[in-house]
């Protein structure tokens, strides 16, 4: 692996701002021509515990977060006694003068020397952090001034001088890190992280309504439709629980609104049953599941991929779905985009299933090209034969069409009961069978448009390592790793993982020697999928479920 | 003023003398009184006998899950404020399975209308005691009477301020019709419980018992007048007053929220250049 990288951890306890230093770094090392992984991983607590928040950064392409340390802040003495293990050859420990580094090399930091309240610790430690990393100073000091303006003009020139005193200390130190190689990118990124794309993705395909009940790791889905989507002129309402947030949607998808439902495991749950509605009611809904390990409350704040099996069979009875899987912040806003026009085009419940890594992981993200996205399918509103109209009109491609309520003097009924082509209630056996034969033949049209999972590396590897989600990261470095030590090896990442197109992958599976799944979840939850969807056997798998990301090294050790 | 035979003749799958066929010919009396055409119309409703109503009306209808009206029915009355929206479902599935949203819906006050056929029992699913059923009142699922003491809607909604709480009664087509024409007409979200006796599996709370109960509340009751209102909500018993308990001026939700997200949302599109400026937040 690639070692022109260097690992940041800012570990401590929950209050102490380690979040703070983390996301100006982070962000001041994207707006310098950076690449970097954040992983974040905090205890379920406002207060006290133990929380890191690790930014990989290298000017090199990056993909997925690591282990080591080469740099430790640490805001507590625990942080050092937790991460020894972590440290690098080149490591080195900053801390507070008072704080026992434990024999490792590092810097004491006199924090009360340096600041007039201890308010201002974290951003002498970010000026401690840019002396060592040789990072332009103008980089942290421009994102002070813009970070700080709304305190006011003495609260930035506060900030900054103790930046900057920090700064000089640091530069009068005997201990010394090698600087960073200085960027090369001058194209501009967005300092953005795997929810937020999600939440723009929705957005720039029409999303105007958001009904949700918060719940970790999904919180921030909601969080961003409020700081943004409310610009864009979003309707969001937080309901009373899960059940009413995917219903409510639905009253509001089929009054014309594009809804996302944005969750994690546990709410998810409770949704199900509106999942199904959503199905036989054929209303557009897109629900984004942010999991995290269960069962039941499980691990609150930790990653995991546990939630696939669910996702696919949530709702009784048969109806078709579509199941995004995006590895990346770029493919979250892509394929959230295009979750809502398949949710729309095939009026069926869509769904977007990321992990507490990914949503709460900043990248240096690709601008978006807004010019160059599809248009978004919606409902009509109004027709020719209004007293004729049937919302359940039986149609070859089993889509009928959708008009929205009020526009015009047609009438829109719909049932969760079975329905007859008009959508009243009936128990008539014969246009039972002709409504679930019409639903199920929009699987059809779902299957048409799958997108397929993506390959790179070498042709015919000796090592193909499969996987989908947020695990694309590291098993893209795995392979590097692999040909690094001379052997051929590429990754299959799906980022949609329902319908599956067996033609789509199953010759690169035929074509590979070892064929390695790599999934989040104890079960092999995709494996197991592709076996029962097309016969292909994994033979070996690597699988993390202890609530961390899945990283190269924790691949390479295992295969 | 619409002619009825715009809103439909079908046939139902109701119990002759069920209380759903009075409470069905008011509500087309009051959406004519109201003058609203049908395709302006949104009735959601949940599952149970009272939930089949809008499928036996020519109306707009989502008919969804069994104690889910209320949700549905807030999220297309915020969707598209320019629809008239009624909620319309059984004492079991709105009090019971969907409890906690009528609490939600008492405090959030979108405007809508909230029809709750009560008839004090499980009819669907034959004969069990539902929230409002009497305490100790005996059914083949409670043969050593109802345990629980009843849910007292009313009550409920005047504690909460909501801005419209009636009582009526399904013997009392015009009074109901104009209980409901009101209900629709006021900002805010509006509660018409509806006693209706249940022909097949209630024989206690009959035509006969609720005639010799109910009586309309007359000009010495000021609904606006809160304490009032709630000694009203309280009375059921030998006496169960029928008319408007309580009238508000609480704020609706709509008047709430910024007014800029309250628009037909079926019509609205993305401002892409807004959202590229947005993401320019984030360089």
């Amino acid at each position: 692996m690639s070692d022109t990288c260097v690992s940041i951890v800012i570990g401590g306890e929950a209050g102490q701002g380690l979040v703070t230093v983390g996301d100006f770094l982070a962000k001041a090392l994207v707006r310098a021509g950076y690449e970097i992984v954040v992983t974040q991983d905090y205890m379920s607590r406002i207060r006290g515990g133990h929380n890191t928040y690790a930014i990989r950064v290298s000017h090199e392409a990056i993909h997925g977060p690591r282990e080591s340390i080469d740099l430790l802040v640490a805001l507590n003495a625990e942080t050092v006694a937790l991460h020894r293990a972590q440290l690098t050859s080149r490591a080195l420990v900053l801390a507070d003068e008072a704080i026992d580094r434990l024999g490792h090399p590092g810097l004491s930091i006199p924090f009360k020397a340096l600041c007039p309240k201890p308010m201002f610790e974290n951003v002498a430690a970010l000026g401690v952090l840019t002396q060592l990393l040789c990072l332009e100073r103008s980089w942290l000091e421009a994102l002070i001034r813009d970070e700080f303006a709304k305190k006011g003009d003495e609260v930035v020139r506060q900030n900054l001088d103790v930046f900057s005193s920090a700064q000089d200390w640091a530069a009068g130190q005997k201990a010394v890190f090698s600087c960073m190689a200085p960027p090369v990118r001058t194209a501009k990124r967005l300092f953005m992280n795997g929810n937020e794309a999600i939440a723009f993705g929705a957005l720039a395909a029409g999303a105007n309504f958001c009904s949700y009940y918060p719940m970790t790791p999904a919180t921030s889905v909601a969080a961003t439709f409020v700081s943004q989507g409310t610009k864009m002129g979003m309707l969001i309402e937080q309901a009373e629980d899960e059940i009413a947030a995917i219903n409510m949607a639905l009253g509001a998808s089929y009054a014309g609104a594009r809804v996302v439902v944005p969750t994690s495991g546990g709410g998810f749950a409770l949704m199900v049953e509106g999942v199904s509605l959503a199905g036989m009611t054929e209303t557009p809904v897109v629900v984004v599941l942010a999991q995290r390990p269960g069962p039941a409350t499980g691990l609150p704040t930790r990653t995991e991929q546990g939630d696939l099996n669910m996702v696919l069979y949530a709702g009784h009875g048969d109806f078709p779905r579509a199941v995004f899987t995006p590895g990346t912040p770029e493919q979250c806003f892509e394929l959230t985009y295009r979750a809502m026009d398949q949710a729309e085009k095939w009026q069926s419940p869509v769904f977007v299933l990321t992990d507490q890594f990914l949503a709460d992981s900043y990248r240096a993200v690709v601008p978006f090209d807004l010019e160059a996205l599809p248009p978004v399918s919606g409902p009509g509103l109004t027709c020719e034969d209004p007293a004729g109209y049937k919302r359940y009109a039986l149609t070859p491609s089993g889509v009928s069409p959708r008009l929205v309520p009020g526009f015009g003097e047609h009438l829109v009924v719909v049932d969760s009961d079975e329905h007859t082509e008009d959508g009243h209630i009936t128990e008539d056996l014969t246009v039972r069978v002709q409504m679930v034969d019409k639903r199920m033949r929009k699987f059809d049209g779902l299957a048409a448009d799958v997108v397929p999972p993506t390959y790179s590396g070498d042709e015919a590897p000796s090592t193909l390592l499969v996987c989908w989600g947020s695990a694309m990261g590291a098993a893209l470095e795995a392979a590097q790793g692999l040909r690094a030590g001379g052997k051929s090896a590429a990754v299959l990442h799906f980022g949609q993982v329902y319908p599956l197109i067996p033609k789509q992958f199953l010759p690169i599976l035929e074509r590979a020697g070892r064929v390695v799944m790599v999934e989040g979840n104890q079960s092999c939850q995709l494996a197991r999928l592709i076996r029962q969807e097309c016969g292909y056997h994994f033979k070996e798998a690597v699988t993390r479920y202890d609530g961390l990301p899945i990283t190269a090294r924790y691949i390479l050790d295992r295969l | 003023m619409i002619p009825l035979e715009q809103y439909g003749e079908f046939e139902t799958a109701w119990c002759p003398g069920c209380g759903n066929h009075a409470i069905l010919k008011a509500v087309k009396k009051a959406l004519s009184t109201l003058d609203l055409p049908p395709h302006k119309v949104l009735f959601a409703s949940g599952i149970g006998q009272a939930a089949k109503a809008p499928h036996y009306l020519r109306c707009n209808a989502f008919n969804g899950l069994h104690g889910r009206s209320l949700p549905p029915a807030q999220g297309a009355a915020l969707a598209n404020t320019e629809l008239t929206v009624f909620a319309e479902s059984g004492d079991g599935c709105s009090y019971g399975e969907g409890g906690n949203h009528f609490l939600a819906a008492l405090r959030r006050n979108v405007t809508m209308t909230y029809l709750v056929h009560d008839n004090q029992i499980y009819g669907l699913t034959k004969g069990q005691a539902s929230p409002t059923t009497a305490q100790g009142q005996k059914t083949k699922f409670q043969p050593d009477g109802a345990p629980s003491m009843p849910f007292n809607p009313l009550a409920v909604a005047v504690s909460m301020n909501a801005p419209f709480v009636a009582r009526a009664f399904a013997g009392e087509i015009d009074h109901l019709a104009d209980i409901i024409a009101q209900a629709a007409r006021h900002p805010g979200f509006a509660l018409v419980d509806i006693l209706q006796p249940c022909v097949s599996f209630n024989k206690v709370n009959t035509y006969a018992w609720y005639r010799e109960r109910c009586y309309k509340l007359g000009a010495d009751h000021n609904p606006t007048d809160w304490e009032a209102a709630m000694r009203k909500a309280q009375e059921f018993g030998d006496r169960i007053p029928i008319g408007v308990i309580y009238k508000g001026d609480r704020a609706p939700f709509e008047t709430r929220i910024n007014p800029a997200v309250l628009r037909p949302l079926a019509t609205s599109r993305p401002d892409l250049a807004r959202l590229g400026g947005l993401l320019q937040g984030y360089a």
